[in-house]
């Protein structure tokens, strides 16, 4: 399992990865928000938590492609699956490797990105929370779609079109954390919940995704 | 420990391509498959990997023992020769790569992205990454493809090496590696009909 990890993040980091990509769209979507808004402080500073939570959605989606479908194309993902290594496991790595190179750096850049939106000085904490227990989620759905289309040609849209319903209630709460912290409310509530889907999400999607892999492998 | 496949009925893309193989492979020899293009070998050797279900029959002792190479090597580009086979040697609990890249003479290239090979070498590594599973039975689809004689030697040495440490090998190939084997042609067991059975999602629901 460390070997798969291993080699996961080694790919990622060499040239034509994929490193960077979830992290760079983030970068362009929050930085031209202000641009198209207009330079109303006030109002950026409503929107800041949800403009932030849906580029960082929409940077995680992005990266998915790649997910599986080059290991399908090279016939890794066979040889995977003959291995000794349950295929639940190797999928749990393979959507931990995506956390580690696209959702852990959109968390590390949110606050830097939040300044550029005028986000509320309470509002940091909050942000960085939710971001932290909800962008795994995002990562483990994300897997299970990707193991859906791996098979496909350019199953960009398809996979975005099942994907994004399963995305919306980690959007909700991540970004209604994100809110009431900014407005200097208590966002436990939401936060928790939050937890609640990404806990669930960690525990059970490995197993869907690995029954639809085996589907797909056939 | 024996390969035995009794009554295999197998079908690719639901429908049935061969009905009624039987044989089996004891230790320390190999089988040749046999049969033209479309016959259902790859289908064959992937039911046999576990890759897919069989629709009918049995395929005892290939649990855990199975080592399967496709017509993808299952090579990353981006890594070294040594890192692609280190962690395939890793994936099955092994470290020591190098009787495999002794064996393949892939010592010289061992520092060389993998994505910089030529196609020949990339099928050597593919291969290499058999002796470092650690499998009693190799299950090889075309092994030979883009291999010069001298490769298509080690690869028949390499077979000879394993089957003499008392290893199975089922190979489906076209041409003669000059191993001492018997040949299973699966031209007689494939099916007539082209009726659509397995089609459905019954194993799913």
């Amino acid at each position: 399992m460390i070997a798969l990890l291993h080699r996961d993040l080694m790919l990622a980091f060499r040239a034509g990865g994929g490193f960077g990509l979830g992290l760079a769209f983030f970068l362009i979507v929050t930085v031209l928000v202000p641009f198209s808004v207009g330079p109303q402080s006030e109002l950026l500073s409503t929107i800041a938590p949800g403009v932030l939570w849906l580029g960082a959605l929409l940077a995680c989606l992005l990266s998915l492609d790649r997910l599986l479908a080059l290991d399908y194309e090279d016939g890794t993902l066979d040889l995977l699956a003959t291995a000794p290594l349950p295929l639940e496991a190797a999928l749990s790595i393979k959507a931990l490797s995506h956390w580690l190179t696209t959702g852990l750096p959109l968390v590390l850049a949110a606050p830097i990105l939040g300044l550029m939106l005028n986000l509320e000085p309470d509002g940091y904490i909050w942000l960085i929370a939710s971001l932290a227990f909800g962008t795994p989620a995002l990562s483990v759905i994300g897997t299970f779609g990707a193991a859906l289309t791996v098979g496909i040609k350019r199953g960009g849209l398809l996979m975005s079109l099942l994907v994004l319903p399963l995305y919306v209630p980690t959007l909700i709460f991540g970004a209604e954390a994100a809110r009431q912290g900014a407005m200097g409310l208590d966002g436990t509530t939401p936060l928790i919940l939050l937890a609640g889907i990404t806990l669930g999400t960690i525990a059970l999607m490995p197993f869907a995704s690995a029954a639809v892999l085996r589907m797909t492998l056939r | 420990m024996t390969l035995r496949v009794n009554d295999l009925a197998v079908a690719r893309g639901g429908v049935p391509v061969l009905n009624g193989v039987s044989f089996e492979v004891a230790p320390g020899t190999s089988l040749i498959l046999r049969g033209p293009n479309g016959a259902g070998k790859t289908t064959l050797l992937r039911t046999i990997a576990g890759l897919q279900p069989a629709l009918s029959g049995q395929i005892d002792g290939a649990d855990e023992t199975i080592a399967y190479a496709g017509h993808a090597d299952g090579l990353k580009a981006m890594l070294s020769v040594a890192e692609n086979l280190t962690f395939w040697a890793q994936v099955f609990g092994n470290s020591d790569i190098e009787p495999a890249l002794a064996a393949y003479q892939l010592d010289p290239l061992r520092d060389r992205l993998a994505g910089t090979l030529s196609a020949g070498q990339k099928r050597r590594l593919g291969l290499a990454r058999l002796m470092v599973t650690g499998r009693p039975i190799w299950v090889l689809d075309e092994p030979t493809v883009s291999l010069d004689a001298d490769a298509v030697a080690m690869f028949a040495a390499a077979v000879t090496a394993h089957l003499g440490a008392g290893g199975m090998a089922l190979i489906a190939t076209h041409i003669d590696l000059g191993l001492n084997a018997d040949t299973f042609d699966v031209t007689p067991y494939r099916s007539k009909s082209d009726m659509r059975s397995g089609a459905s999602d019954e194993a799913f629901l």
